[in-house]
């Protein structure tokens, strides 16, 4: 199981919660932590020496390839008539096989009432595939609106830095809302509304369909993340990236912490995209000296690159340690 | 007590909301124009669903558009409101001639969003031909016709069966040279759909009949400018 049931809240909205117990364990690696305790300069610099000759954008090098890669391959299907990969990332056949994106497809069965065996075949094979390879690792590894979002976060970053705006947080609990009142407007209204606006569909049809004036409304948004608040739509919005995140919760690719290696100095929290998943690299708010970080996790792997200690690393369950 | 624990969880409570307000506002003036019907009125691909259902059912995936032969399918851009990402087309500018046989678009859909119990060309229901400028029209001046249909410049395809029954060729590759205009008539690809009327001599006029399917093959070949015969989309046969 991909973290635990608790961050399954915590994806829906709460704010995660010191733990209420501290293993032994776990207690006796943050007690010798607290006896080493080392100066601030001295810190700096043993971690400076640990991130050299280390790769610093590893996964997320993987991870760019993988998603211009299969973005290019619905393009070009269509472009070159090559036929891999036909369709949109809305819905598709790849290699033939029925794919469609379940979110999407929940409006259209909630807003026309009937499932068509071909758009059923197709959610259970994207469910049974993100529910294997990490829920949410769809929307880092695949989403173009997602790559489009990290270069719009780098932008907002670099202003936040010189202080020319700053970051306006929403409640995490509106994306909960969304999914839900999306999902009711479909089944009261009769029409797929969020199908029509979802700027992952604008995109990808963009891709391969050529160029749209609904871009000038991805645009919107992204201006939007760049001078008001970061990485909105993903984190406040997107109820597809939800749904992922569901089917994510018995996923067994993971991203785990290591306590025992952890110095705590948190840029890991920095650069990541949902950082109340890390709760646990924060001192005294591990339960146990290896803790599966939380299901809104997309597994982009920015902190796997940043942490200097390797205390965050990429994990299979049942496949390797 | 008090509402807000600080002024932070107060104003984000407020940004929260106005979120909120912004994206449901965007998505239910999506629809508005849908609902009153200020959206354009679209002729649908093959087997399409009643409009409303259709808009309902339609993933927006653009299945339809990747098979079709000859490329008549297009998506809606902005223009369609809540209808966008949904497949259209524009007769004039490329019809579906049916050159792919099997209802490729049909076949395409993964949402029954275009009727899977469609199965023949004959079948299909998108609207009706209609002659709007008889007035135009070669034949009924009693005229010929001679050179490329739509010009050398028009990019439509179509199949012409006697020359290649498998792929459609560009309509600027194939010149006519008729003494009485029948280009109507003669590319149909449905049969007893259209025919000429006799007025009076050698003076003709087109005539739909119930077999009309709506496919538009009519109207882009027409090569009056503007177009003698248009589709009423979604129009169905009335005995006149």
């Amino acid at each position: 199981m991909k973290g635990n049931l608790k961050t399954l809240g915590v994806m829906l909205g709460h704010d995660p919660e010191k733990p209420k117990t501290i293993s032994p364990e776990a207690q006796t690696i943050y007690l010798a932590q607290q006896c080493q305790k080392k100066d601030v300069a001295v810190l700096k610099k043993e971690l400076e020496t640990l991130r050299k000759g280390h790769h610093p954008k590893k996964w997320r090098s993987r991870r760019w390839t993988v998603l211009i890669l299969i973005n290019l391959l619905f393009t070009l299907s269509f472009g070159l008539d090559i036929q891999l990969f036909e369709g949109s990332l809305i819905a598709s056949r790849v290699l033939g096989f029925h794919m469609a994106d379940l979110y999407s497809a929940l409006q259209v069965v909630l807003a026309y009432r009937e499932m068509s065996i071909n758009l059923l075949i197709g959610t259970v094979t994207v469910l049974l595939m993100w529910a294997l390879l990490g829920g949410r690792a769809f929307c880092s590894w695949v989403c173009p609106y997602h790559l489009l979002a990290e270069w719009a976060e780098t932008l907002h970053v670099k202003l936040v830095e010189k202080k020319w705006v700053s970051d306006h947080p929403v409640h995490r609990g509106l994306r909960t809302v969304f999914f839900l009142v999306f999902a009711l407007l479909a089944f009261l209204t009769g029409y797929s509304l969020f199908n029509s606006m979802n700027p992952v569909g604008i995109v990808s049809r963009a891709l391969i369909y050529g160029p749209t004036l609904a871009m000038i409304g991805v645009v919107l948004i992204l201006l939007f993340e760049i001078f008001y608040s970061r990485r909105a739509w993903c984190r406040y919005v997107c109820p597809m990236g939800l749904t992922y995140g569901l089917t994510g919760v018995v996923s067994p690719v993971q991203i785990t912490y290591h306590l025992s290696e952890c110095q705590h100095e948190g840029v890991c929290l920095t650069v990541c995209e949902v950082p109340h998943v890390l709760e646990c690299v924060k001192k005294n708010r591990a339960e146990h000296p290896q803790m599966d970080i939380g299901v809104d996790c997309t597994l982009c792997g920015a902190c796997v690159d940043v942490c200097p200690t390797h205390s965050l690393r990429f994990e299979v369950k049942g496949v390797m340690k | 007590m008090k509402l807000f624990p600080s002024p932070t969880t107060r104003r984000r409570f407020l940004r929260t909301l106005a979120l909120f307000i912004g994206v449901m506002g965007t998505s239910l003036a999506n629809l508005l124009p849908v609902l009153a019907k200020w959206t354009p009125s679209r002729l649908r691909p093959p087997g399409a669903l009643e409009e409303e259902e259709f808009l309902a059912s339609c993933i927006k995936c653009g299945q339809c558009v990747q098979v079709c032969p000859v490329q008549a399918l297009r998506l809606a851009d902005l223009t369609d409101a809540a209808g966008l990402g949904a497949p259209y087309l524009k007769a004039r500018h490329q019809a579906c001639d049916f050159s792919c046989d099997v209802l490729q678009c049909i076949l395409a859909c993964p949402t029954g969003s275009l009727s899977p119990h469609i199965s023949k060309k004959e079948e299909v229901r998108m609207g009706l031909a209609k002659v709007v400028r008889p007035e135009a029209c070669l034949a009924s001046q009693g005229l010929g016709f001679k050179g490329f249909a739509r010009g050398s410049q028009f990019p439509g395809m179509l199949r012409y069966t006697e020359i290649d029954r498998w792929n459609p060729l560009p309509v600027n590759t194939h010149p006519y040279d008729l003494d009485l205009c029948d280009l109507c008539v003669r590319q149909c690809p449905i049969e007893h759909a259209i025919s000429l009327q006799t007025l009076d001599g050698k003076r003709k006029l087109p005539v739909i009949h119930e077999a009309c399917v709506g496919c538009g093959t009519c109207e882009m070949i027409c090569p009056v400018e503007p177009t003698v015969i248009v589709i009423a989309e979604r129009k169905t046969w009335e005995k006149p």
